[in-house]
């Protein structure tokens, strides 16, 4: 018998790790947002939209990356909402150096800042880049595949919120089947977004046998920050794609977006899963499946599905099949030992 | 050291010898045998504390320079032509952040149609990008100008192009001294940025600037160019204190006293352009020249200084703005704003087509006996082009213009040959 | 510091320049909502409460605050039916929190580590006479002796302790525990007077200078029903039968087959000892279905599991000696038993009638102002008191019901009462927040978590002896147990609040100081609220 209490040998915590703090939990557990002393890389008085999902995951994922280099951290951001809403002069709500070259280099100038760094000694400053899915899967593609293939030594992060919100709502290569952008209205016989197009940029990162893809989502923190200490624990090229709801693109309400992420998870849309040098290693279990209209229906972006009386059940049915799919491959409900 | 050698290999030697930090590459022609000079350069060691990137793009290439300079290392690329215009937004992103990146531009022709020889279309179309542009005469200048380059873009930081004319410059050999690593190191200091990424002082670069600034800042790019203008001849000058010749500057006169015509010119064709006013003189005509070699920051009162006794100004330019004529003749149209001196403007040399002594000769003799019309293209085809215009106002569909003309002369030569 | 360049370069944080509160059209606002099993607890405790304090380990700080409420935790942990459970939020999830076995828990390492109630009142000089030890007398003497009153109890029986001692059998309350907790409510200086019964209520005023007077006489008296017997048997009644079990010297003789006649806990309870006894049937007979029946669901599986015989749907019409004739009845339409006249014949050597009880209030007949309600019990208004000033009733004297925790419940409320009316004042009973529903809760956050049982002793055991059927929760499944808890309405520390807002507009206290809005930053966009797991903070209108 050792002397363990009770305290420390139940293991049950009332919300487990699906809160962002416990207080009932070991401090080394909790995630860093619970914490009173955390880093805030992105401060307030930011102008993001109200219930941003961006700046949420934003902040998550670099006060982890903060924590696991120990405050080295350097951040270099695409032109998007989060560069737009963060530092319009006279105020930058950034507490980390931070760099802003364009909308399609991000990826390089990460490249340059890391190789900067190794020369000036400053090896122990870890870099990371960040965009929005059209500076990662579409104008920022190019550098973003570069930086990959030379294994440059780059945490890359998509904030992935599905269309080009700063410039209002624009299709992005990230755009899912059916959803209504400014640029692919819900008219005609196929409304909204088509299907059979787009890009899947985590499996894209993965083709390239970089050392760590993963994707996250801000309905799950401590997920999405071991992902990051994950990655920051490695040295190369590194992605981490984060689907961040948009609360004006979407058409969800302000205090729906962690919901909203979540649904989408929990459908199966959006698979959290892990990859190593091109090979998915694990990947999270749906806990509650729901079926994709529960992901759909609370955005407006899809309500052109739901038009009463006349529900567009096929649609609806091949976006079911695209979960379906998912949960198969990514083995969402744990069916398979192998991931 | 004196050497025989390819400029592109001496330029190369010489970045080496600014000790840079960071160097990325992109293949392009002509520029091509710079960074691979640097690259082998690195890759054996003889570099320290440098790291050689292949990129993906030129733009890729400009972006990595960025980090690197922000980050607080030296770092410099090289490009040309379709290269440069490929990067154009981070040309101008760079100098907008102020990151003292310095870039070989081996000066290439723009299409379509695509063409590899020389003009200066490529450094012209960024002209306005707030980089420092110098043009090198001489492979001599091309490597004494680089080293220049890095402490200028450093004190001032402001990124600076060193254009070289493609193949004229980069693929010829000629005797270059390649000064010693111990006579850069006096000459250079070691980069020490005004702002830096840095954990300790973690501020933001490269806000968003709305109307209530933007100018302002717009404004500062201006003062910055105006800076430079009284730096780079300083530079030059102590430049030639530690290396012994003069190189750089603003402006180069030959042999304008008491001339009544001036050619003006940017890079190489200057050595052309002297030994027909050598000429000239012989015979007894009152010409010169004025090579420019910083053409941005533009030396308007050098330049109003060295041209105001003329009576006639021929500016010889490699570029071409469609519709108006001469770039460079513009600029120096602004310079000479409050005098009478008309200025002409010869587009020459244009995707590589030679610029011979003896129509420079009659240019500039044409000038002189008031026969020169405001625009000239030296060596134009006159009948290509005119049988060309014809049969595209006889037939819509015309087909591609190049390969018509192509056509057309091809079939002259043809025709000469019966 | 060198001059950074103009506009393009900023520094850090300065941001905190733009306050974005001013976008804001709705404002979250931290609340207190009513847990449902707060709501629910006859006795008033705060369990939400004290669970979280349990959750974390710190059982002493639990206890203390359990017994601002209620002296007896582990009496009320056995007895208790729990309405609590009934109410908790998480039976919509999985199964209700195990309250009643934590409080259990709770009271027996209370008793463990000999911990006292936390009493600061200054003494207040006034006198409180409760007539009657059993769980209301018992309760009010607890809280007005905290609220600083000199109280007495005068105890008509020879024992303290009431319908818990005499109603509810050994192996539901083993009795060192009602002992030990009488005994410690009675260490904090109340006066107890064994087989005192109190027949002249003025009296107590008039001559031995009581400033109030608390009556809580529980029901002890049986009902009887007449039955055609001609040559009858034993018969019985529970109440009896159950009081001989505590005071007795020999158990009671009922012979090898035994019918409880009735339908309630007091059936099930006395069938369930008869068995214990060592009867060779104990059979119950009742007139309706098990679900009409008054007894609570589980006492009729365990008794059914002891080996007790019900017979439902079953009147007794005639005895003869020990053939009991009973007739089969239906339910009708209006739910009420009808006959059928079909009989059928049961054969037993003893009748226990266990059709309810009264309260013997004779005594109160005489003291004027003091109004009767219907079924003989004392009319009290909403304080509690009687006609007759200064004089409190609670417990089975007054309408309600008949439970130990309503009991408890009663004496808190009348000590309240008394107290007030002791100063001049009328006690106001602070207003009752909004109930916190499972629609306010966000129950994706909580683990699953299956509810821990209880064990249970073994059959044989139960079939021979009185021990606890019923066995106390260890410490970790007790910690366990706990964690289940959903806080209803009250925050728990989660840090959600905190971590979610995208405008780092939440600040956290610290450690038990919760959080705060801060109203510069915040957006209004409400995620706080949505992602609280527990329904503690609102959005309401920002008054422009």
């Amino acid at each position: 018998m050792t002397d363990e209490t009770a305290l420390q040998r139940v293991k049950f915590y009332q919300t487990g790790t699906h809160t962002v703090g416990n207080r009932l939990m070991d401090k080394a557990r909790r995630s860093v947002q619970a914490s009173m002393d955390r880093s805030n890389a992105i401060t307030s008085g930011h102008r993001a939209c109200q219930g941003c999902g961006e700046a949420l995951g934003a902040r998550y994922a670099l006060d982890a990356a903060l924590r696991a280099s120990d405050g080295q951290l350097v951040a270099v951001n695409a032109t998007g909402c989060l560069e737009v809403f963060t530092t319009p002069y006279p105020e930058t709500s950034w507490q980390i150096p931070w760099l802003h070259s364009l909308f399609g280099n991000a990826p390089a100038v990460a490249t340059g800042v890391a190789a900067g760094m190794r020369r000036k000694g400053r090896a122990d400053v870890r870099v990371v880049a960040q965009g929005g899915d059209g500076g990662t899967t579409d104008i920022g593609f190019g550098c973003l595949s570069g930086m990959f293939e030379r294994n440059d030594d780059v945490l890359y992060i998509c904030y992935d919120n599905e269309a080009y919100m700063n410039t209002g709502v624009q299709r992005s290569s990230a755009t899912p089947p059916t959803a209504r952008t400014a640029t692919t209205p819900a008219v005609g016989d196929a409304p909204g977004n088509i299907f059979g197009t787009g890009k899947n940029l985590p499996l894209i990162a993965m083709a390239h046998n970089i050392p760590y893809v993963a994707t996250a989502n801000v309905a799950d923190l401590h997920d999405l920050e071991d992902k990051v200490t994950t990655a920051m624990d490695i040295r190369g090229a590194r992605y981490i794609h984060i689907m961040v709801p948009c609360p004006l693109g979407w058409g969800s309400a302000a205090d729906a977006t962690i919901h909203v992420a979540r649904m989408a998870v929990e459908s199966g849309l959006f698979p959290l899963f892990e990859a190593e040098h091109g090979r998915v290693t694990r990947s999270k279990k749906i806990r509650r499946r729901v079926p994709v209209e529960d992901y759909l229906r609370p955005q407006r972006r899809f309500a052109h599905l739901f038009k009463k009386g006349q529900e567009d059940t096929e649609r609806i049915a091949r976006l079911q099949r695209m979960a379906d799919a998912n949960i198969e491959r990514f083995n969402l409900l744990g069916e398979r030992e192998t991931p | 050291m004196l050497k025989q050698t390819e400029g592109s290999q001496a330029v190369a030697e010489a970045i080496a010898l600014c000790r840079p930090e960071v160097v990325c590459a992109y293949p392009i022609t002509p520029q091509t045998h710079i960074v691979e000079g640097v690259g082998a350069l690195v890759k054996a060691g003889k570099i320290e504390n440098c790291e050689f990137i292949n990129v993906e793009s030129e733009f890729a290439a400009l972006s990595v320079a960025i980090g690197a300079s922000a980050a607080g290392a030296r770092a410099y690329t090289a490009t040309a032509s379709q290269g440069l215009l490929f990067m154009g937004e981070a040309v101008y992103n760079a100098a907008g952040l102020g990151l003292p990146i310095v870039m070989t531009i081996g000066n290439r022709a723009i299409g379509a149609p695509i063409n590899i020889w020389n003009d200066h279309t490529d450094s012209m179309s960024m002209k306005d990008s707030g980089w420092i542009q110098l043009f090198a005469e001489t492979n001599q200048e091309a490597v004494d100008l680089h080293i220049q380059a890095f402490r200028l873009a450093e004190e001032l930081s402001c990124p600076v192009m060193v254009c070289m004319d493609g193949f004229i410059l980069t693929h010829a050999y000629e005797r270059i001294d390649v000064p010693s690593q111990e006579e850069v190191d006096a000459f250079l200091p070691p980069y020490d940025p005004i702002q830096v990424l840095d954990p300790v002082e973690p501020y933001s670069i490269g806000a968003m600037v709305g109307p209530e600034a933007f100018t302002e800042v717009r404004y500062l790019a201006h003062e910055k160019q105006l800076q430079a203008l009284r730096r780079i001849p300083e530079i030059g000058a102590v430049f030639k204190d530690v290396f012994g010749r003069q190189s750089g500057g603003l402006i180069h006169s030959y042999r304008t006293e008491g001339a009544e015509t001036i050619a003006v010119a940017l890079g190489s064709v200057n050595g052309t352009i002297k030994e027909v006013i050598d000429g000239m003189r012989d015979d007894g005509a009152a010409v010169g020249s004025v090579s420019i070699c910083s053409f941005r920051p533009f030396p308007l009162d050098e330049l109003r200084a060295a041209l105001v006794g003329a009576k006639h100004v021929v500016v010889i330019e490699k570029s071409l703005a469609p519709g108006l004529g001469g770039i460079v003749a513009s600029n120096i149209r602004m310079a000479l704003r409050e005098t009478a001196v008309p200025v002409y403007t010869v587009i020459a040399g244009l995707g590589g087509r030679p610029i011979t002594m003896n129509s420079l000769r009659e240019v500039l003799e044409a000038a002189g006996n008031m026969r020169l019309p405001d625009v000239q293209f030296l060596d134009l085809d006159h009948g290509a082009v005119e049988r060309e215009i014809l049969r595209a106002k006889q037939t819509r569909r015309a087909g591609p213009t190049a390969e018509n003309i192509l056509r057309n002369l091809g079939h002259a030569a043809v025709a000469g040959n019966d | 510091m060198k001059q950074l360049p103009f506009a393009i370069t900023l520094d850090p944080g300065s941001s905190l320049a733009n306050q974005t509160g001013s976008w804001r059209t709705m404002r979250p606002e931290y609340v207190d909502r009513l847990p449902p099993c707060n709501n629910a607890c006859p006795a008033g405790e705060n369990i939400q409460k004290w669970l979280f304090h349990a959750e974390e380990g710190n059982y002493h700080d639990a206890w203390q605050v359990l017994m601002e409420d209620n002296p007896m935790p582990g009496v009320m942990g056995r007895v208790c039916y729990h309405p609590c459970e009934d109410a908790c939020n998480r039976g919509q999830l999985d199964e209700a929190v195990g309250i009643h076995a934590i409080e259990r828990f709770l009271g027996r390492i209370a008793w463990e580590n000999k911990w006292e109630p936390f009493i600061d009142a200054e003494p207040s000089g006034k006198r409180v006479l409760v007539i009657g030890a059993g769980p209301s007398g018992l309760s009010a003497a607890y809280h007005l002796t905290r609220l600083g009153h000199a109280v007495t109890i005068r105890e008509a029986g020879p024992m303290a302790g009431g319908m818990m001692r005499f109603g509810i059998p050994k192996y539901r309350l083993p009795r060192d525990v009602l002992d030990y907790e009488i005994q410690r409510i009675l260490d904090l200086g109340v006066k107890l007077e064994l087989n005192t019964k109190v027949e002249d209520v003025e009296r107590a005023f008039a001559e031995d200078g009581f400033d109030a007077v608390f009556v809580a006489v529980g029901a002890h008296l049986a009902k009887r029903i007449d039955i055609p017997a001609h040559a009858a048997g034993r018969i019985l009644d529970a109440v009896s039968v159950l009081r001989d079990m505590e005071t007795g010297a020999e158990p009671p003789q009922l012979g090898r087959r035994v019918i409880v006649y009735g339908g309630g806990n007091t059936a099930m309870d006395v069938a369930r000892t008869a068995k214990r006894l060592g009867v060779d049937e104990s059979m119950i007979v009742y007139r309706r279905s098990r679900k009409e029946m008054p007894a609570h669901d589980f006492e009729a599986v365990e008794a059914e599991e002891e080996g007790v015989l019900i017979h439902w749907l079953r009147t007794i019409k005639q005895i003869d000696e020990t053939s009991f004739i009973v007739e089969k009845m239906e339910i009708d339409a209006d739910g009420r038993p009808r006959p059928t006249g079909e009989l059928e014949t049961i054969e037993a050597d003893t009748l226990i009638l266990a059709l309810g009880q009264d309260v013997d209030t004779a005594f109160m007949d005489r003291i004027p102002g003091v109004e009767m309600a219907s079924d003989g019990v004392v009319q009290v208004d909403a304080s509690m008191m009687t006609g007759r000033d200064g004089l409190f009733a609670g417990g089975d004297m007054v309408p309600a019901e008949r439970t130990v925790t309503v009991a408890v419940g009663h004496g808190k409320k009348a000590a309240r009462n008394i107290d007030a009316w002791l100063r001049g004042e009328t006690y106001l009973k602070p207003e009752k927040h909004e109930l916190a529903g499972p629609e306010s809760l966000n129950t994706w956050y909580y683990d699953d978590a299956p509810p821990t049982v209880q064990e249970r002793l073994d059959i044989v055991r139960r079939q021979s002896g009185f021990q606890e059927v019923l066995q106390g929760l260890t410490e970790d499944n007790a910690l366990f147990e706990a964690r289940r808890c959903l806080s209803c309405g009250n925050c728990f520390e989660c840090d959600n609040c905190y971590g979610i807002c995208p405008d780092n507009a939440v600040i956290k206290l610290g450690p038990g100081n919760r959080f705060q809005i801060n109203y510069d930053y915040c957006k209004g966009c409400g995620m706080c609220a949505a992602e609280c797991p527990c329904g503690a903070i609102r959005m309401v209108p920002e008054i422009v």
